[in-house]
């Protein structure tokens, strides 16, 4: 059960990594893969900051404040210097390794000792539950403290998600999910196409970054190399989502996101205690996406051949 | 109105592919007219109203529009001036986003956009009474997202789009080409009426002579990135889509004669 808990609390936090690639995967069609670079950065920042006595709420919101600028970079290497997508975030992210380095001052920073997020959300927990440290649902033991974290986690995916649906219902939003529809329709109604994209990226790395900042709270350090792979990881949670609930509203796609991500934390638990090494979890996490973009292109030729005969 | 002073454009100088698309090209437009734009392929036409619209800048020339130079202008900040439908369907709506949040996109082109909620009801309220004068059943479906439309429902909400707050200029090039000959007609008679009603300065471009011939008030038919022929006044309602076609035949004759001249040139001098 308490498994079960962590492998939800880490899909929750998770899926703010597979928000900020909705935002720049299938809003903007952004190849953007500075996310493996600003999930550290969201980790490292929050990290030295509570190490240095700023409260976790402020870290966290700095964390997420750092991946917009490193977003807002990736987007001007795009808009401004038109360099193709891909090499703009691989650029970023490259740097970012040294600024992550530099800002955490070595390679790990453990939190062990400092008031973080997930500390504060299990004193809550504890006081709610009048001390005792166990309790029974369904017939399981659960622990408070693991509980108490999922439900901080899972309220602030629900705020942000929320947040994420409602800012694309503005005038703003509306604008930018245009700008990845049509770039002709949106320029010709008086929108410069160029600062959506810088936005909007660095919304994404944003949401990435914040997941970052969470994630290194409730594991309890931070690690310069955390976030390799995590765009792909995040893609996969994207299109498991989909194939979830489909992609014809908005509101059902951010809810998308999230399933997906908590869906594919799961399958990855149950993958590791069947007895899949831990080392071969990207292998298999990157053949699982070449296969979700290739299944559809041979659906598609299968159903035309049939079609034809 | 609209102030187009010598402007010329080459596309890829200095290449195998270079272009002289437009040479030179004037036109003083008064307010409230509509100009009728016609040519052979290649003459220049839609790539004179993307000069305007300023979706590449010209070369030489200056283009004035409201009383303001608009030449260094890129193309997002003249829209502010520009309503604008495409030859493509597909190119003036948002696919994925509902008729409702296209039209709301529409109702703020050329103004700021900040946190505002996008739907207000009072904007809905105009956009069912407006989309219910377009006579395609609509109205119930604001909440449909665009792709799901035919071309012609797409065009004749573009062209809403694009006039919905009432532009300085409209441009519309060849927004009837894609379309089948029953949603060409309805886009024409929506198009007649809104400017009309709102007396629009218009630049539309055309392949059909009998558009040419029946709208607007003044033609200009364009050849090689130059404007050949200017009918105005009485001139231009005399002007049948024969009259029109005889035209283009002596373009062709002058440029065979041309061709042929070179040839005789060249057999007797190379």
């Amino acid at each position: 059960m308490n498994l079960l808990i962590g492998t939800f609390t880490i899909g929750f936090i998770l899926s703010l990594l597979a928000l900020g690639v909705f935002i720049s995967f299938r809003i903007f069609a952004f190849p953007d893969i500075t996310a493996d670079g600003s999930i550290t950065l969201g980790a490292s920042v929050a990290a030295t900051l509570m190490v240095h006595g700023t409260s976790p709420v402020l870290a966290s919101l700095a964390g997420f404040g750092a991946g917009m600028i490193a977003g807002a970079c990736t987007g001007t290497l795009y808009t401004r210097f038109k360099i193709n997508p891909l090499l703009s975030g691989i650029l970023v992210m490259t740097a970012l390794y040294s600024i992550n380095l530099h800002i955490m001052g070595k390679s790990n920073v453990p939190l062990l000792t400092v008031t973080t997020l997930a500390t504060q959300s299990e004193h809550i927990g504890l006081k709610l539950m009048r001390r005792a440290t166990t309790f029974g649902l369904l017939g399981w033991e659960v622990n408070v403290r693991d509980a108490s974290v999922l439900v901080a986690v899972a309220l602030v995916v629900a705020l942000t998600g929320m947040l994420l649906y409602l800012f694309f219902r503005t005038d703003l939003g509306m604008a930018m999910r245009a700008t990845g529809d049509n770039v002709q329709m949106i320029r010709a109604l008086g929108v410069n196409d160029g600062n959506m994209i810088v936005f909007g990226v660095a919304i994404s790395n944003g949401f990435v970054a914040l997941s970052g900042a969470l994630l290194a709270q409730y594991q309890g350090f931070a690690d310069v190399g955390m976030g390799i792979g995590m765009v792909v990881w995040g893609l996969a949670s994207v299109i498991i989502g989909e194939a979830l609930v489909g992609t014809n509203s908005l509101g059902m796609t951010i809810v998308g996101a999230v399933m997906g991500s908590v869906l594919f934390r799961l399958l990855v638990a149950v993958a590791l205690r069947w007895g899949l090494s831990p080392n071969d979890l990207k292998l298999i996490t990157a053949v699982f996406v070449f296969c979700a973009l290739i299944v559809p292109q041979f659906l598609r030729k299968k159903r035309l051949r049939s079609a034809h005969a | 109105m609209l102030e187009v002073q010598s402007i010329s454009k080459t596309f890829h100088p200095g290449t195998l592919n270079e272009v002289r698309s437009l040479r030179g090209v004037n036109l003083h437009l008064a307010a409230g007219s509509w100009v009728i734009i016609i040519g052979t392929n290649g003459s220049g036409k839609s790539t004179f109203l993307n000069a305007v619209a300023g979706t590449f800048l010209v070369d030489q020339g200056t283009i004035r529009l409201a009383g303001r130079d608009v030449t260094r202008w890129p193309e997002h900040a003249r829209a502010s001036l520009i309503g604008r439908v495409f030859q493509n369907p597909f190119s003036g709506t948002s696919p994925s986003l509902t008729i409702q949040e296209n039209l709301s996109l529409a109702a703020r082109r050329g103004l700021g956009r900040g946190l505002g909620w996008g739907l207000k009801e009072s904007l809905v309220a105009r956009m069912r009474d407006e989309v219910r004068r377009l006579n395609m059943g609509l109205e119930d479906r604001l909440e449909n997202a665009i792709g799901s439309l035919s071309g012609g429902q797409r065009q004749a909400l573009t062209l809403l789009m694009a006039t919905w707050l009432r532009p300085e200029l409209l441009l519309l090039d060849e927004h009837t080409a894609a379309l089948d000959p029953k949603s060409a007609d309805l886009v024409i008679a929506l198009t007649e009426q809104v400017v009309t009603r709102d007396k629009l300065t218009t630049l539309m471009v055309t392949h059909s002579m009998h558009q040419a011939a029946s709208l607007g008030d003044r033609l200009i038919m364009m050849h090689r990135g130059q404007i050949i022929h200017d009918f105005q006044g009485a001139e231009k309602r005399r002007l049948r889509p024969d009259d029109l076609l005889a035209r283009f035949e002596d373009v062709r004759r002058a440029e065979q004669l041309d061709e042929s001249a070179a040839q005789m040139l060249a057999e007797q001098y190379v």
